[in-house]
């Protein structure tokens, strides 16, 4: 067995061939079924049929492991159980459930493996299968890469489905009746009479009844839950500040902490001086933790003053700490010996290029950005008596309890996750360096519930940033068409470094770096696209939309210059050259949404994008005004093609919510650094779009496609080159680094 | 010292210059206010003094001359403030941090102003941050609110 677990690792976000290999090898302990973590505790009377269902004499619970980190996730688990299983959402409970091998995320790793998401061929079937069996074997219960929704689509729906069938047998068992005689409404079966038997009242004899596997989905067109609009689960907990975040739990005789550690990353500390902090009102005590301190109050503010008042002296930090030779890194990583990956290399662009009579170049550069989530990184702690507590939002709740049981020399079974809704994610709950400090605080104070709070300064100087790039853009064009396009990108690994805290190697080449760059639908004769490896410098990680954030604005804003150079319609232009025919209706769907060719009037531009990550084909049409050499951004035209929309009212909150992180940060946002440090740390300098600021915002989504796709991150990628492609319409200025206001203001 | 919250009135002993929101938050366990920034950059701390906004976390105790009125004071679940109602028919909130604030700076906004133009809405609201991009439904219960509030 020792074997099979090296292998599943080795091949964990690589090559496609080490995984397929590992697809046969594999079978037996994929087939294998997963353990119900639900059956633990399971009180007398009470039935569970799968990780997802379980019913007492109380109440019907519903397991929802993909955390809610305010993407809806939550309320569309809930739906895809809700649809089959025929409960009404108001009268369940829907809890995140355990940490728990059963909630492998199969979809992610495939995000890592280097085949197009327009490719179907055997081998990449094949690819992203193994990437499934890898997930599960790992027990990678993970939520991000958008594949909330196309990892549970499937699964949560069986698992109502598998539910409702074995409370009709255990109905029928207990009747005498006919199963097929029976129906399900409303959280009951229903006998031909039209007595209701409550699924509740039936939960002790269906425990004892053999759970019902074999069972057929129901057909799309019969649904009464999906693909309708709903009322988020959490609605009105959001309306009335009555949802409780991490930051908000109040327990008894709990104390309230915050810590400072180095913000050069890793750069450890020498010493401290807490005697000032130590005669704070409020101050309980100055603990030592890992690269810093930890300040103990009755009363968050009091800690953060006393936070202050220690005088720490930091070590320097372990990367390169200042941006202009960050920068310099990776301007002089374009070499051979870093090369990571060529995985689109179409015709001959060395020779196109050398036959060309003009080679159009550039070089566009982006900047490290912080998650910044508005909660703070907050946890609850309690370790004591052979037990560790925590209570926190996460999307790793395994690698957490992982973590926190060695640090606190707890076994993982008594390291108790407790998932909480988060106040915003957008990446940066992948981590659990927030987690390990309030661990390192409570294990000093056993018996103790510790709420960890960071100050917003701490948030933003502790990130694990997206990472800065450049590229080098080469293109020719003949007879009005592109014709040679050459994309050479430069950056950081985001997998190497998020993959070494997790404690995994990374291996081969990292997807990420020319992530929705080289699997673009574009037939472009002589297409080449290269990553070059960035030796590591911050600690990074994946950020919205992740490598491809930063990479749709540089390929599209160079198809968007060759277009012009060649004198085509950047949109007549990408139609003529687009080979997917999904693709393609996007890019035809905005395009008669914007009125795309209209003529806006003087001062006025409107720039197109097109990006096809995590599967999904998104193009925005962005207008803009200049007036008076400030730009109005006035309306986004967003289309996107996700198979199948489940809930139309979170797909706009999404796909909008998408477009104005794209946009604002593109407008305003970078992290730099000085002696290591992020120089942005509050929002007065790291601002992103404001209210005043926000277009109109059109959106549209697609259903022509066979496979049903996540939202939360596509629509991101197109929002930057989309602005920046008006801004040249408009202005004739092409900008080629962000954000944008190092050359242009916003209104 | 004395304050008087969503018609309570509380005796807590803080410092003169601690920040009405860790009062409301960790002295009283009201806990709608949310903390996002600490400077008055984000609009999460938002409360009501006599009914007009202020960001909490930049009003020191012992500065606050009026009633307080939080988030929990302005409606419940079971009783919803107009605002409120229209923040639930527009689906706003994503994550929902940030909403408790900007609920409270658009019920006092509305209050004073009862009825805005779109410019007026935008001024009033840009204040307030949301990192996951609920902006345009936002502006649009805000409107909803006005007409309601307006008997409308």
């Amino acid at each position: 067995m020792g074997r099979v677990k090296t292998i599943a690792r080795r091949s964990f976000l690589v090559g496609s061939a080490a995984i397929v290999g590992g697809v046969a090898f594999g079978t037996y302990l994929y087939k294998r079924e997963v353990e119900n973590p639900l059956e633990a505790g399971l009180e007398p009377g009470a039935a569970t049929f799968n990780p997802y269902v379980k019913i007492d004499s109380e109440a019907v619970t519903l397991i929802t492991p993909r955390a809610d980190v305010g993407q809806g996730a939550y309320s569309v688990q809930a739906h895809l159980i809700a649809e089959e299983l025929d409960v009404d959402l108001e009268a369940v409970r829907i809890e995140p459930g355990p940490p728990s091998a059963a909630y492998y995320n199969g979809v992610v790793a495939a995000e890592g493996v280097p085949i197009a998401a327009t490719s179907e061929t055997t081998l990449a079937r094949a690819g992203r299968g193994g990437a499934d069996v890898v997930s599960k074997i790992m027990g990678l219960q993970l939520t991000g890469g958008s594949t909330t929704v196309p990892d549970m689509y499937d699964r949560l729906r069986s698992a109502g489905a598998v539910a409702r069938e074995t409370l009709k047998a255990a109905a029928a068992a207990q009747t005498g009746l006919d199963v097929a005689e029976l129906k399900t409404d409303a959280g009951a079966v229903v006998l031909p009479d039209g007595t209701r038997i409550a699924y509740i009242d039936l939960a002790a004899i269906a425990a004892k009844t053999p759970v019902v596997e074999d069972v057929a989905l129901r057909d799309p067109a019969s649904w009464r839950v999906l693909g309708k609009p709903h009322q988020r689960t959490d609605i009105v907990a959001k309306s009335t500040g009555t949802q409780d975040y991490g930051i908000d739990l109040r327990m008894d005789g709990m104390v309230h902490a915050t810590t400072r550690t180095n913000p050069a990353l890793g750069g450890g500390i020498l010493g401290f001086d807490a005697s000032e902090a130590e005669t704070m009102r409020g101050v309980q005590a100055v603990l030592p933790i890992t690269d810093g301190i930890a300040v103990v109050a009755d009363n968050t503010w009091r800690a953060f003053q006393a936070a202050q008042a220690v005088v720490c002296d930091w070590g320097d930090a372990p990367y390169i700490g200042n941006t202009e030779a960050q920068f310099a890194e990776v301007a002089a990583s374009f070499v051979k010996e870093r090369q990571d990956s060529r995985f689109k290399d179409e015709g001959d662009v060395e020779a196109a290029l050398d036959a060309a009579d003009t080679v159009f170049e550039a070089e566009y550069r982006i900047p490290y950005l912080a998650h910044a989530p508005l909660e703070p990184m907050s946890v609850v702690a309690l370790f004591g008596e052979g037990r560790l507590d925590i209570w926190t939002g996460t999307q790793i709740p395994r690698f957490m309890q992982d973590g926190a049981a060695e640090l606190s020399g707890l076994d993982a079974e008594n390291v108790h996750i407790h998932v909480l809704m988060s106040g915003g994610s957008f990446g940066r709950r992948l981590e659990d360096d927030y987690v390990r400090q309030a661990v390192e605080i409570a294990v000093q104070m056993p018996g103790t519930p510790v709420q960890m709070v960071w100050q917003r300064e701490e948030d933003m100087t502790h990130d694990f940033p997206r990472p800065l790039a450049i590229s080098r853009a080469r293109g020719a064009v003949a007879e009005g068409k592109v014709a040679a396009f050459d994309l050479a990108i430069a950056a950081p690994s985001v997998a190497e470094s998020s993959l070494a805290r997790w404690g995994q190697p990374a291996m081969g080449p990292d997807v990420a770096i020319v992530a929705g760059a080289w699997d673009q639908p574009f037939a472009v004769p002589d297409y080449r696209v290269t990553g070059y490896r960035v030796p590591a410098m911050v600690p990074i990680s994946s950020w919205r939309s992740v490598g491809a954030s930063g990479n749709g604005f540089m390929h599209e804003s160079f198809m968007d210059e060759l277009c012009h150079a060649a004198g085509a319609d950047p949109m007549a232009e990408r139609l003529r050259l687009c080979n997917h025919d999904l693709s393609r209706k996007v890019l035809e769907a905005v395009a008669e949404m914007s009125d795309w060719g209209s003529d806006l009037g003087t001062g006025r531009g409107r720039g197109l994008a097109f990006t096809l990550a995590f599967g999904v084909p998104v193009a925005e049409v962005v207008e803009v005004t200049d007036v008076d050499g400030a730009i109005r951004i006035d309306k986004v035209f967003v289309a996107a093609e996700v198979g199948r929309v489940l809930d139309p009212v979170n797909f706009e909150a999404q796909l909008s919510g998408g477009v104005i992180w794209g946009l604002g940060h593109a407008m305003n946002c970078e992290l730099t650094y000085d002696g290591g440090v992020a120089q942005q740390d509050n929002y007065h300098v790291f601002e992103g779009m404001r209210l005043h600021q926000v277009p109109v915002i059109e959106v549209r989504g697609l259903e022509n496609g066979p496979k049903i796709k996540g939202i939360g991150e596509p629509g991101v990628p197109p929002a930057a080159p989309a602005l920046g492609n008006a801004i040249f319409a408009a202005t004739g200025k092409r900008i080629r680094q962000l954000p944008f206001s190092k050359e242009v203001n916003f209104l | 010292m004395k304050l008087t919250v969503n018609g309570t009135e509380h005796e807590v002993d803080v410092e003169d210059d601690m920040p009405l929101l860790w009062v409301l938050r960790d002295e009283l366990g009201i806990t709608g206010p949310k903390y996002g920034c600490g400077i008055a950059q984000c609009g999460a701390c938002t409360v009501h003094v006599d009914g007009i906004s202020v960001r909490s976390c930049q009003l020191a105790a012992a500065d606050v001359d009026g009633e307080v009125t939080t988030i929990e004071g302005l409606g419940t679940p079971q009783a919803l403030h107009a605002v409120q109602a229209a923040w639930i028919e527009h689906q706003v909130a994503q994550c929902g941090y940030c909403q408790s604030g900007q609920i409270m700076q658009a019920a006092s906004f509305l209050d004073l102003n009862p009825e805005p133009d779109d410019a007026q809405i935008d001024a009033a609201m840009s204040g307030n941050l949301c990192r996951c991009g609920s902006y345009p439904r936002i502006r649009a219960a805000v409107k909803t609110a006005a007409s309601r509030l307006q008997g409308v």
